[in-house]
Protein backbone atom coordinates (compact mmCIF):
# COMPACT_ATOMS: atom_id res chain seq x y z
CA UNK A 1 0.00 0.00 0.00
CA UNK A 2 1.14 3.25 -1.17
CA UNK A 3 0.33 5.03 2.33
CA UNK A 4 2.73 2.80 4.55
CA UNK A 5 5.02 4.29 7.26
CA UNK A 6 8.31 3.12 8.26
CA UNK A 7 8.78 2.59 11.56
CA UNK A 8 12.14 2.18 13.60
CA UNK A 9 13.04 -1.18 14.79
CA UNK A 10 12.43 -0.08 18.34
CA UNK A 11 8.62 1.35 17.67
CA UNK A 12 8.23 -2.17 15.98
CA UNK A 13 9.13 -3.89 18.77
CA UNK A 14 7.53 -0.85 21.25
CA UNK A 15 4.47 -1.65 19.68
CA UNK A 16 4.18 -5.48 19.23
CA UNK A 17 4.97 -5.37 23.34
CA UNK A 18 2.06 -2.90 23.55
CA UNK A 19 -0.16 -5.19 21.76
CA UNK A 20 0.72 -8.05 23.65
CA UNK A 21 -0.06 -6.32 26.76
CA UNK A 22 -3.15 -5.22 25.61
CA UNK A 23 -4.44 -8.85 24.61
CA UNK A 24 -3.09 -10.20 27.96
CA UNK A 25 -4.64 -7.82 30.27
CA UNK A 26 -7.87 -8.30 27.97
CA UNK A 27 -7.52 -12.11 28.36
CA UNK A 28 -6.84 -12.04 32.24
CA UNK A 29 -9.91 -10.26 32.83
CA UNK A 30 -11.94 -12.16 30.27
CA UNK A 31 -11.11 -15.28 31.92
CA UNK A 32 -11.65 -14.01 34.87
CA UNK A 33 -15.27 -13.85 33.95
CA UNK A 34 -15.84 -17.05 33.03
CA UNK A 35 -14.44 -18.43 35.89
CA UNK A 36 -16.90 -16.40 37.99
CA UNK A 37 -19.42 -17.60 35.59
CA UNK A 38 -18.58 -21.41 35.18
CA UNK A 39 -18.03 -21.71 39.21
CA UNK A 40 -22.09 -20.28 39.67
CA UNK A 41 -23.23 -23.49 38.60
CA UNK A 42 -23.90 -26.37 41.94
CA UNK A 43 -27.04 -25.51 42.12
CA UNK A 44 -29.16 -25.52 38.74
CA UNK A 45 -31.24 -27.98 38.34
CA UNK A 46 -30.54 -28.74 34.32
CA UNK A 47 -33.02 -30.24 31.62
CA UNK A 48 -33.35 -34.14 31.48
CA UNK A 49 -30.43 -35.67 29.69
CA UNK A 50 -27.97 -32.90 30.09
CA UNK A 51 -24.32 -33.54 30.21
CA UNK A 52 -21.88 -33.49 32.77
CA UNK A 53 -21.96 -29.35 33.81
CA UNK A 54 -18.30 -28.68 32.38
CA UNK A 55 -19.56 -30.70 29.20
CA UNK A 56 -22.97 -29.10 29.24
CA UNK A 57 -20.85 -25.74 29.86
CA UNK A 58 -18.80 -26.38 26.92
CA UNK A 59 -21.79 -27.36 24.46
CA UNK A 60 -25.20 -25.48 25.27
CA UNK A 61 -25.08 -22.95 22.46
CA UNK A 62 -27.82 -21.03 24.67
CA UNK A 63 -30.18 -20.81 21.88
CA UNK A 64 -33.39 -21.66 24.02
CA UNK A 65 -34.71 -24.13 22.04
CA UNK A 66 -35.11 -26.53 24.83
CA UNK A 67 -37.44 -23.88 26.53
CA UNK A 68 -39.23 -23.16 23.67
CA UNK A 69 -40.18 -27.03 23.25
CA UNK A 70 -41.35 -27.93 27.05
CA UNK A 71 -44.95 -27.99 27.06
CA UNK A 72 -45.25 -27.27 30.75
CA UNK A 73 -42.80 -23.71 30.94
CA UNK A 74 -40.70 -25.57 33.19
CA UNK A 75 -37.25 -24.69 31.52
CA UNK A 76 -36.10 -20.68 31.83
CA UNK A 77 -32.59 -19.09 30.24
CA UNK A 78 -30.33 -18.13 33.06
CA UNK A 79 -30.56 -14.15 32.73
CA UNK A 80 -27.60 -11.95 33.42
CA UNK A 81 -28.02 -11.98 37.47
CA UNK A 82 -29.39 -15.46 37.89
CA UNK A 83 -26.10 -16.51 39.30
CA UNK A 84 -26.40 -19.73 36.73
CA UNK A 85 -23.86 -19.66 34.00
CA UNK A 86 -25.56 -16.96 31.85
CA UNK A 87 -28.09 -17.87 28.99
CA UNK A 88 -28.24 -22.07 30.14
CA UNK A 89 -31.05 -23.67 30.83
CA UNK A 90 -32.32 -24.49 34.29
CA UNK A 91 -35.70 -25.12 36.11
CA UNK A 92 -36.69 -24.22 39.79
CA UNK A 93 -38.53 -27.42 40.53
CA UNK A 94 -40.51 -25.77 43.38
CA UNK A 95 -42.27 -23.53 41.00
CA UNK A 96 -42.97 -25.37 37.81
CA UNK A 97 -41.14 -29.16 37.80
CA UNK A 98 -39.99 -31.15 35.28
CA UNK A 99 -43.03 -33.40 34.59
CA UNK A 100 -41.18 -36.03 32.42
CA UNK A 101 -42.88 -36.25 29.12
CA UNK A 102 -42.05 -39.63 27.28
CA UNK A 103 -40.77 -38.30 24.26
CA UNK A 104 -38.38 -35.84 26.05
CA UNK A 105 -38.97 -32.98 23.82
CA UNK A 106 -36.11 -30.52 25.08
CA UNK A 107 -33.76 -33.07 24.03
CA UNK A 108 -35.17 -33.47 20.59
CA UNK A 109 -34.85 -29.63 20.35
CA UNK A 110 -31.47 -29.58 21.66
CA UNK A 111 -29.09 -28.73 18.22
CA UNK A 112 -25.95 -29.30 20.01
CA UNK A 113 -26.05 -32.20 22.21
CA UNK A 114 -25.48 -30.30 25.51
CA UNK A 115 -28.81 -32.37 26.43
CA UNK A 116 -28.01 -35.69 25.28
CA UNK A 117 -29.71 -37.80 22.73
CA UNK A 118 -28.58 -40.99 24.26
CA UNK A 119 -31.06 -40.61 27.09
CA UNK A 120 -34.47 -42.80 25.29
CA UNK A 121 -36.07 -43.33 28.70
CA UNK A 122 -36.55 -40.09 30.71
CA UNK A 123 -36.82 -42.41 33.92
CA UNK A 124 -33.19 -42.98 33.62
CA UNK A 125 -32.67 -39.44 33.64
CA UNK A 126 -30.13 -37.81 36.16
CA UNK A 127 -31.62 -34.12 37.17
CA UNK A 128 -30.87 -34.13 40.93
CA UNK A 129 -31.53 -36.00 43.61
CA UNK A 130 -34.33 -35.42 46.05
CA UNK A 131 -33.26 -34.67 49.60
CA UNK A 132 -35.13 -34.60 53.22
CA UNK A 133 -34.89 -32.42 55.34
CA UNK A 134 -36.20 -34.36 58.56
CA UNK A 135 -36.28 -31.50 60.97
CA UNK A 136 -39.09 -30.18 58.81
CA UNK A 137 -40.96 -33.23 56.92
CA UNK A 138 -44.15 -33.54 58.17
CA UNK A 139 -44.11 -37.06 58.21
CA UNK A 140 -41.04 -37.34 60.58
CA UNK A 141 -43.17 -34.66 63.11
CA UNK A 142 -45.05 -38.36 63.05
CA UNK A 143 -48.01 -36.72 60.74
CA UNK A 144 -49.32 -39.25 57.87
CA UNK A 145 -48.30 -36.66 55.35
CA UNK A 146 -46.63 -39.04 52.64
CA UNK A 147 -47.32 -36.45 49.85
CA UNK A 148 -44.24 -36.90 48.16
CA UNK A 149 -44.34 -40.50 47.72
CA UNK A 150 -47.82 -40.53 45.90
CA UNK A 151 -46.84 -37.54 43.68
CA UNK A 152 -43.83 -39.43 42.80
CA UNK A 153 -43.62 -40.33 38.87
CA UNK A 154 -40.97 -43.45 39.61
CA UNK A 155 -43.16 -44.31 42.40
CA UNK A 156 -42.14 -46.72 45.02
CA UNK A 157 -39.02 -46.89 43.24
CA UNK A 158 -37.42 -43.27 44.11
CA UNK A 159 -39.34 -42.66 47.20
CA UNK A 160 -40.54 -45.54 49.55
CA UNK A 161 -42.16 -44.90 52.95
CA UNK A 162 -40.63 -47.11 55.51
CA UNK A 163 -41.32 -47.54 59.14
CA UNK A 164 -39.46 -45.86 61.87
CA UNK A 165 -39.78 -46.26 65.50
CA UNK A 166 -40.83 -43.21 67.43
CA UNK A 167 -39.50 -42.43 71.07
CA UNK A 168 -42.29 -40.72 72.84
CA UNK A 169 -45.21 -43.36 71.37
CA UNK A 170 -45.50 -47.05 70.72
CA UNK A 171 -46.93 -45.90 67.49
CA UNK A 172 -44.13 -46.06 64.58
CA UNK A 173 -43.74 -42.86 61.96
CA UNK A 174 -43.66 -43.52 58.34
CA UNK A 175 -41.21 -41.84 56.65
CA UNK A 176 -40.53 -41.17 53.00
CA UNK A 177 -37.12 -42.27 51.67
CA UNK A 178 -35.51 -41.18 48.61
CA UNK A 179 -33.48 -43.77 46.78
CA UNK A 180 -30.60 -42.59 44.56
CA UNK A 181 -30.54 -45.19 42.03
CA UNK A 182 -34.17 -44.64 40.88
CA UNK A 183 -35.09 -40.50 41.73
CA UNK A 184 -34.99 -38.55 38.46
CA UNK A 185 -34.66 -35.25 40.13
CA UNK A 186 -37.34 -34.20 38.36
CA UNK A 187 -38.76 -31.70 41.37
CA UNK A 188 -42.28 -32.64 41.64
CA UNK A 189 -41.65 -33.62 45.24
CA UNK A 190 -40.27 -30.61 45.98
CA UNK A 191 -43.62 -28.71 44.47
CA UNK A 192 -46.16 -30.98 45.91
CA UNK A 193 -44.67 -30.92 49.24
CA UNK A 194 -46.86 -28.58 51.37
CA UNK A 195 -44.84 -27.52 54.26
CA UNK A 196 -44.20 -23.30 53.82
CA UNK A 197 -40.81 -24.16 52.76
CA UNK A 198 -40.25 -27.39 50.62
CA UNK A 199 -39.23 -30.19 53.30
CA UNK A 200 -37.98 -31.81 50.53
CA UNK A 201 -35.46 -30.12 47.94
CA UNK A 202 -33.78 -31.32 44.95
CA UNK A 203 -29.87 -30.56 44.42
CA UNK A 204 -27.20 -31.72 42.13
CA UNK A 205 -26.14 -35.21 43.13
CA UNK A 206 -22.47 -34.09 43.64
CA UNK A 207 -23.50 -31.67 46.48
CA UNK A 208 -25.24 -34.55 48.53
CA UNK A 209 -24.17 -37.82 47.82
CA UNK A 210 -20.93 -39.55 49.38
CA UNK A 211 -19.52 -42.14 48.58
CA UNK A 212 -18.30 -45.61 50.59
CA UNK A 213 -15.62 -46.50 49.14
CA UNK A 214 -15.01 -49.58 46.91
CA UNK A 215 -12.57 -51.37 49.55
CA UNK A 216 -15.75 -51.69 52.08
CA UNK A 217 -17.52 -55.65 51.41
CA UNK A 218 -21.30 -55.82 52.54
CA UNK A 219 -20.86 -59.22 53.61
CA UNK A 220 -24.73 -59.04 54.39
CA UNK A 221 -25.71 -57.60 51.12
CA UNK A 222 -27.17 -60.36 48.63
CA UNK A 223 -25.25 -58.94 45.66
CA UNK A 224 -21.80 -59.29 47.39
CA UNK A 225 -19.89 -61.94 46.54
CA UNK A 226 -18.62 -64.01 49.27
CA UNK A 227 -15.17 -64.70 48.53
CA UNK A 228 -11.95 -65.60 50.83
CA UNK A 229 -10.01 -63.42 49.18
CA UNK A 230 -9.50 -59.47 50.45
CA UNK A 231 -6.92 -57.10 49.58
CA UNK A 232 -3.52 -56.33 51.20
CA UNK A 233 -3.28 -54.59 54.23
CA UNK A 234 -2.52 -51.34 52.66
CA UNK A 235 -3.13 -52.39 49.26
CA UNK A 236 -6.22 -50.70 47.11
CA UNK A 237 -9.62 -52.24 45.80
CA UNK A 238 -9.05 -53.79 42.66
CA UNK A 239 -5.35 -54.28 43.12
CA UNK A 240 -4.02 -56.62 40.40
CA UNK A 241 -2.92 -59.51 42.87
CA UNK A 242 -4.93 -59.77 45.49
CA UNK A 243 -3.32 -61.66 48.55
CA UNK A 244 -4.60 -65.09 49.32
CA UNK A 245 -7.00 -65.16 52.33
CA UNK A 246 -5.02 -66.25 55.09
CA UNK A 247 -5.98 -66.05 58.54
CA UNK A 248 -4.32 -62.29 59.65
CA UNK A 249 -4.55 -62.60 62.70
CA UNK A 250 -3.10 -65.55 63.52
CA UNK A 251 -0.49 -65.58 60.91
CA UNK A 252 0.17 -62.51 60.45
CA UNK A 253 -0.37 -60.14 57.66
CA UNK A 254 1.65 -61.86 54.51
CA UNK B 1 -18.15 24.53 5.48
CA UNK B 2 -19.12 27.66 3.85
CA UNK B 3 -21.55 28.24 1.74
CA UNK B 4 -20.00 30.31 -0.44
CA UNK B 5 -17.49 27.47 -2.19
CA UNK B 6 -16.20 29.51 -4.94
CA UNK B 7 -14.35 28.99 -7.55
CA UNK B 8 -16.43 25.78 -8.21
CA UNK B 9 -14.46 22.26 -7.39
CA UNK B 10 -14.51 19.24 -9.92
CA UNK B 11 -13.67 16.33 -9.31
CA UNK B 12 -10.80 14.23 -11.08
CA UNK B 13 -13.86 13.07 -13.75
CA UNK B 14 -13.87 17.13 -14.65
CA UNK B 15 -17.48 17.83 -13.43
CA UNK B 16 -18.51 19.99 -10.42
CA UNK B 17 -18.20 18.25 -6.94
CA UNK B 18 -21.72 18.50 -5.39
CA UNK B 19 -22.37 17.71 -2.03
CA UNK B 20 -25.13 16.19 -0.83
CA UNK B 21 -28.59 17.90 -0.49
CA UNK B 22 -31.51 16.52 1.87
CA UNK B 23 -34.94 15.97 -0.48
CA UNK B 24 -37.31 18.77 0.99
CA UNK B 25 -40.31 16.27 0.52
CA UNK B 26 -41.13 13.36 2.76
CA UNK B 27 -41.11 10.89 -0.41
CA UNK B 28 -37.55 11.99 -0.90
CA UNK B 29 -36.16 11.37 2.45
CA UNK B 30 -37.98 8.48 2.08
CA UNK B 31 -35.85 7.51 -0.73
CA UNK B 32 -32.62 8.27 1.08
CA UNK B 33 -33.76 6.43 4.16
CA UNK B 34 -35.03 3.63 2.17
CA UNK B 35 -32.08 1.15 3.26
CA UNK B 36 -32.12 2.36 6.96
CA UNK B 37 -35.80 1.78 7.10
CA UNK B 38 -36.04 -2.09 5.49
CA UNK B 39 -32.94 -2.92 7.99
CA UNK B 40 -35.12 -1.94 11.08
CA UNK B 41 -37.72 -3.65 9.30
CA UNK B 42 -35.32 -6.76 8.59
CA UNK B 43 -34.01 -6.44 12.28
CA UNK B 44 -37.40 -5.58 14.30
CA UNK B 45 -39.07 -8.32 11.63
CA UNK B 46 -35.94 -11.50 12.51
CA UNK B 47 -36.96 -10.43 16.67
CA UNK B 48 -40.33 -10.71 16.18
CA UNK B 49 -40.41 -13.95 14.73
CA UNK B 50 -38.54 -15.83 17.62
CA UNK B 51 -40.50 -13.37 19.87
CA UNK B 52 -44.02 -14.25 18.77
CA UNK B 53 -42.89 -18.18 18.11
CA UNK B 54 -41.73 -18.33 21.95
CA UNK B 55 -44.12 -15.92 23.53
CA UNK B 56 -47.57 -16.62 21.89
CA UNK B 57 -46.47 -19.93 20.07
CA UNK B 58 -46.90 -19.12 16.11
CA UNK B 59 -47.01 -21.79 13.87
CA UNK B 60 -46.91 -22.77 10.03
CA UNK B 61 -49.08 -25.99 8.98
CA UNK B 62 -48.20 -27.34 12.91
CA UNK B 63 -44.87 -26.72 12.76
CA UNK B 64 -43.39 -24.08 14.90
CA UNK B 65 -42.46 -20.96 12.98
CA UNK B 66 -39.05 -19.75 14.45
CA UNK B 67 -37.74 -21.14 17.47
CA UNK B 68 -34.93 -20.34 19.26
CA UNK B 69 -32.93 -17.17 19.27
CA UNK B 70 -29.98 -15.70 17.12
CA UNK B 71 -27.29 -18.32 18.56
CA UNK B 72 -29.35 -21.16 17.35
CA UNK B 73 -32.50 -21.74 15.68
CA UNK B 74 -34.63 -23.53 13.43
CA UNK B 75 -36.67 -22.89 10.74
CA UNK B 76 -40.62 -24.60 10.65
CA UNK B 77 -39.13 -27.38 12.72
CA UNK B 78 -36.91 -28.41 9.77
CA UNK B 79 -34.24 -25.88 9.13
CA UNK B 80 -31.54 -25.47 11.39
CA UNK B 81 -29.44 -22.56 11.55
CA UNK B 82 -26.83 -21.34 13.82
CA UNK B 83 -23.97 -18.50 14.85
CA UNK B 84 -21.19 -20.21 13.04
CA UNK B 85 -18.53 -17.98 15.22
CA UNK B 86 -20.57 -19.41 18.52
CA UNK B 87 -20.22 -23.46 16.70
CA UNK B 88 -16.82 -22.58 16.77
CA UNK B 89 -15.83 -21.57 19.63
CA UNK B 90 -17.41 -24.78 21.02
CA UNK B 91 -15.29 -27.11 18.77
CA UNK B 92 -12.68 -25.74 20.30
CA UNK B 93 -13.25 -26.49 23.61
CA UNK B 94 -12.77 -29.76 22.07
CA UNK B 95 -16.47 -31.15 22.29
CA UNK B 96 -17.68 -32.34 18.71
CA UNK B 97 -21.52 -30.71 18.89
CA UNK B 98 -24.12 -32.77 17.06
CA UNK B 99 -24.93 -32.28 13.25
CA UNK B 100 -27.44 -30.40 13.61
CA UNK B 101 -25.77 -27.42 14.81
CA UNK B 102 -23.22 -27.88 12.63
CA UNK B 103 -25.69 -27.87 9.44
CA UNK B 104 -27.04 -24.90 10.87
CA UNK B 105 -23.48 -23.13 11.10
CA UNK B 106 -22.93 -24.19 7.38
CA UNK B 107 -26.20 -22.51 6.06
CA UNK B 108 -25.97 -19.40 7.73
CA UNK B 109 -21.95 -19.25 6.59
CA UNK B 110 -23.48 -20.04 3.29
CA UNK B 111 -26.11 -17.28 3.61
CA UNK B 112 -23.85 -14.77 4.70
CA UNK B 113 -20.77 -15.96 1.52
CA UNK B 114 -23.82 -14.40 -0.75
CA UNK B 115 -24.67 -11.82 1.17
CA UNK B 116 -21.69 -10.13 2.47
CA UNK B 117 -20.18 -10.97 5.85
CA UNK B 118 -21.46 -8.39 8.16
CA UNK B 119 -24.54 -7.76 6.26
CA UNK B 120 -25.50 -10.01 9.44
CA UNK B 121 -24.01 -6.76 11.57
CA UNK B 122 -25.95 -3.84 9.48
CA UNK B 123 -29.12 -5.86 9.06
CA UNK B 124 -29.97 -8.79 11.42
CA UNK B 125 -27.77 -7.88 14.79
CA UNK B 126 -30.04 -5.95 17.41
CA UNK B 127 -27.10 -4.33 18.65
CA UNK B 128 -26.65 -2.15 15.82
CA UNK B 129 -30.04 -0.50 16.61
CA UNK B 130 -28.37 0.43 20.14
CA UNK B 131 -24.84 1.68 18.77
CA UNK B 132 -26.39 3.34 15.25
CA UNK B 133 -28.93 4.96 18.03
CA UNK B 134 -25.27 6.34 20.03
CA UNK B 135 -23.63 7.23 16.81
CA UNK B 136 -26.66 9.42 15.98
CA UNK B 137 -26.66 11.33 19.53
CA UNK B 138 -23.28 11.06 19.61
CA UNK B 139 -23.62 13.63 15.97
CA UNK B 140 -26.10 15.39 17.00
CA UNK B 141 -24.21 16.55 20.52
CA UNK B 142 -20.95 16.83 19.12
CA UNK B 143 -18.96 14.62 21.11
CA UNK B 144 -15.49 13.99 20.65
CA UNK B 145 -13.61 10.69 20.97
CA UNK B 146 -11.82 10.01 24.29
CA UNK B 147 -9.04 8.07 22.83
CA UNK B 148 -8.13 6.37 19.52
CA UNK B 149 -7.82 2.61 18.88
CA UNK B 150 -6.85 0.67 16.12
CA UNK B 151 -10.09 -0.49 14.32
CA UNK B 152 -7.68 -3.98 13.49
CA UNK B 153 -7.64 -4.34 17.57
CA UNK B 154 -11.28 -6.69 16.74
CA UNK B 155 -9.08 -9.22 14.74
CA UNK B 156 -7.31 -9.31 18.74
CA UNK B 157 -10.37 -9.60 20.03
CA UNK B 158 -11.24 -12.82 17.49
CA UNK B 159 -8.26 -14.27 18.21
CA UNK B 160 -8.60 -13.80 22.05
CA UNK B 161 -11.96 -15.23 22.17
CA UNK B 162 -11.09 -18.20 19.91
CA UNK B 163 -8.03 -18.88 22.56
CA UNK B 164 -10.11 -18.50 25.56
CA UNK B 165 -12.50 -20.95 24.46
CA UNK B 166 -9.22 -23.70 23.92
CA UNK B 167 -7.63 -22.66 27.23
CA UNK B 168 -11.07 -22.18 29.33
CA UNK B 169 -13.22 -24.96 28.08
CA UNK B 170 -16.32 -22.68 27.50
CA UNK B 171 -17.08 -20.83 24.60
CA UNK B 172 -15.89 -17.63 25.71
CA UNK B 173 -17.19 -14.67 24.12
CA UNK B 174 -20.90 -16.95 24.13
CA UNK B 175 -20.38 -16.01 28.04
CA UNK B 176 -20.04 -12.30 27.75
CA UNK B 177 -21.63 -10.99 24.49
CA UNK B 178 -23.63 -8.08 25.14
CA UNK B 179 -25.46 -9.22 21.53
CA UNK B 180 -26.49 -12.78 22.56
CA UNK B 181 -27.79 -11.11 26.17
CA UNK B 182 -29.83 -8.95 24.30
CA UNK B 183 -31.73 -10.99 21.92
CA UNK B 184 -31.57 -13.81 24.29
CA UNK B 185 -33.69 -11.48 26.98
CA UNK B 186 -35.47 -9.86 24.68
CA UNK B 187 -37.25 -13.27 23.48
CA UNK B 188 -36.88 -15.35 26.40
CA UNK B 189 -36.90 -13.52 30.06
CA UNK B 190 -35.35 -10.23 30.94
CA UNK B 191 -32.48 -10.14 33.22
CA UNK B 192 -29.89 -7.77 33.93
CA UNK B 193 -28.19 -8.10 30.82
CA UNK B 194 -29.87 -4.61 29.56
CA UNK B 195 -27.07 -3.57 31.74
CA UNK B 196 -24.19 -4.66 29.10
CA UNK B 197 -26.23 -3.14 26.26
CA UNK B 198 -26.32 0.01 27.93
CA UNK B 199 -22.40 -0.30 28.65
CA UNK B 200 -21.88 -0.66 25.13
CA UNK B 201 -24.45 2.31 24.53
CA UNK B 202 -22.45 4.76 26.58
CA UNK B 203 -19.53 3.18 25.38
CA UNK B 204 -20.26 4.12 22.13
CA UNK B 205 -22.42 7.60 22.68
CA UNK B 206 -19.12 8.84 25.22
CA UNK B 207 -16.45 7.00 24.68
CA UNK B 208 -15.25 6.02 20.60
CA UNK B 209 -17.44 6.72 18.14
CA UNK B 210 -18.50 3.10 16.72
CA UNK B 211 -16.48 1.49 19.57
CA UNK B 212 -18.07 -1.53 19.96
CA UNK B 213 -19.16 -2.45 16.07
CA UNK B 214 -16.12 -0.72 14.65
CA UNK B 215 -13.50 -1.88 16.73
CA UNK B 216 -13.87 -4.45 19.60
CA UNK B 217 -16.51 -7.02 18.59
CA UNK B 218 -14.77 -10.30 17.57
CA UNK B 219 -18.08 -11.45 16.07
CA UNK B 220 -18.01 -8.93 13.66
CA UNK B 221 -14.50 -9.42 12.93
CA UNK B 222 -15.58 -12.92 12.34
CA UNK B 223 -18.01 -12.53 9.40
CA UNK B 224 -15.72 -9.49 8.43
CA UNK B 225 -12.99 -12.53 7.64
CA UNK B 226 -15.73 -15.24 6.46
CA UNK B 227 -17.26 -12.89 4.23
CA UNK B 228 -14.03 -11.54 2.46
CA UNK B 229 -15.36 -13.02 -0.88
CA UNK B 230 -19.02 -12.28 -0.60
CA UNK B 231 -21.15 -12.50 -3.51
CA UNK B 232 -23.29 -9.00 -2.72
CA UNK B 233 -20.97 -6.11 -2.53
CA UNK B 234 -21.13 -2.62 -3.53
CA UNK B 235 -20.17 -1.57 -7.07
CA UNK B 236 -18.30 1.45 -7.58
CA UNK B 237 -18.64 3.40 -11.27
CA UNK B 238 -14.96 5.07 -10.94
CA UNK B 239 -16.19 7.43 -13.93
CA UNK B 240 -18.50 9.14 -12.49
CA UNK B 241 -17.28 9.48 -9.09
CA UNK B 242 -15.98 13.29 -8.24
CA UNK B 243 -14.15 12.42 -5.12
CA UNK B 244 -16.58 14.45 -2.93
CA UNK B 245 -16.68 12.48 0.16
CA UNK B 246 -19.67 12.53 1.06
CA UNK B 247 -20.08 8.28 1.60
CA UNK B 248 -16.83 8.49 3.90
CA UNK B 249 -18.56 10.37 5.92
CA UNK B 250 -21.40 8.65 6.49
CA UNK B 251 -19.83 5.18 6.39
CA UNK B 252 -19.88 3.71 9.92
CA UNK B 253 -16.41 1.70 8.41
CA UNK B 254 -14.34 5.03 6.67
CA UNK B 255 -11.85 3.02 5.93
CA UNK B 256 -13.33 0.71 3.37
CA UNK B 257 -14.06 3.54 1.50
CA UNK B 258 -10.82 3.36 -0.35
CA UNK B 259 -11.66 5.21 -3.78
CA UNK B 260 -8.30 4.03 -5.07
CA UNK B 261 -8.76 0.24 -4.04
CA UNK B 262 -12.47 1.29 -5.65
CA UNK B 263 -11.24 2.13 -9.05
CA UNK B 264 -8.87 -0.53 -9.00
CA UNK B 265 -11.52 -3.59 -8.13
CA UNK B 266 -14.94 -1.83 -9.56
CA UNK B 267 -16.58 -2.52 -5.39
CA UNK B 268 -15.88 -1.99 -2.18
CA UNK B 269 -14.47 -4.98 -1.56
CA UNK B 270 -13.12 -4.99 1.83
CA UNK B 271 -14.97 -7.61 4.43
CA UNK B 272 -15.46 -4.44 7.16
CA UNK B 273 -17.68 -3.21 4.77
CA UNK B 274 -21.39 -4.33 6.35
CA UNK B 275 -23.62 -3.59 3.13
CA UNK B 276 -25.95 -0.70 5.22
CA UNK B 277 -25.98 1.16 2.07
CA UNK B 278 -25.91 4.57 3.43
CA UNK B 279 -23.51 5.29 1.16
CA UNK B 280 -25.68 4.28 -1.51
CA UNK B 281 -28.48 6.98 -0.46
CA UNK B 282 -25.96 9.94 0.24
CA UNK B 283 -24.00 9.42 -3.10
CA UNK B 284 -25.42 12.43 -5.16
CA UNK B 285 -23.99 11.26 -7.96
CA UNK B 286 -25.48 7.07 -7.90
CA UNK B 287 -21.77 6.28 -8.19
CA UNK B 288 -22.61 3.62 -5.76
CA UNK B 289 -25.25 0.56 -5.88
CA UNK B 290 -25.64 -2.96 -4.49
CA UNK B 291 -24.46 -5.40 -7.23
CA UNK B 292 -22.87 -8.75 -7.51
CA UNK B 293 -19.20 -9.43 -7.08
CA UNK B 294 -19.37 -11.86 -9.99
CA UNK B 295 -21.09 -9.29 -12.37
CA UNK B 296 -18.57 -6.69 -11.20
CA UNK B 297 -15.45 -8.78 -12.02
CA UNK B 298 -16.85 -9.43 -15.60
CA UNK B 299 -17.65 -6.18 -16.28
CA UNK B 300 -14.14 -4.75 -14.52
CA UNK B 301 -12.12 -7.29 -16.57
CA UNK B 302 -14.22 -5.94 -20.18
CA UNK B 303 -13.41 -2.74 -19.15
CA UNK B 304 -9.78 -2.80 -18.84
CA UNK B 305 -9.61 -5.01 -21.84
CA UNK B 306 -11.77 -2.42 -23.80
CA UNK B 307 -9.78 0.54 -22.44
CA UNK B 308 -6.34 -1.04 -22.99
CA UNK B 309 -7.62 -1.83 -26.73
CA UNK B 310 -8.62 1.41 -26.98
CA UNK B 311 -4.86 2.64 -25.64
CA UNK B 312 -3.66 0.27 -28.15
CA UNK B 313 -5.40 1.64 -30.96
Amino acid sequence: MANMTVISRRDFFTRVAQGAALAATGGLVWSYLLNQQARATPFAIRPPGARYEPDFNARCIKCGQCVDACPYDTLKLATADAGIPIGTPYFIPRETPCYMCEDIPCIAACPTGALDPALEDIDDSLMGLAVIDIENCLSWQGLRCEICFRECPVQGRAITVEHHPRRLSKHAMFVPLVHSDACTGCGICEKACPTQEAAIHVLQPDLVQGKIGDHYRLGWTSDTPITHEFNAVGGTAGADTPASGLDYLNEGPP
Amino acid sequence: MSTTRAPLRTGPNGRPVRPFVMPASFAGKLRVWRYLLLRRVVQFGVLLLFLGTVRWGWEVAGKPLLSGNLSASELLGTIPMADPFAVLQIILTRQLPQAEVLTGAGIILMIYLILGGRSWCAWVCPINMVTDLAAWLRRRLGISDLFRLSRNIRYTVLALALALSALSGVAAFEWISPISMLHRELIFSAGLGWTAVLGVFLFDLFILRHGWCGHLCPLGAFYALAGKLAQVRIRFDAPTCTHCGECARVCPEPQVMNLKAASATGMIASGECTNCGRCITICPENTLQFDLRHFINTRQKTDTTESRQRRAA
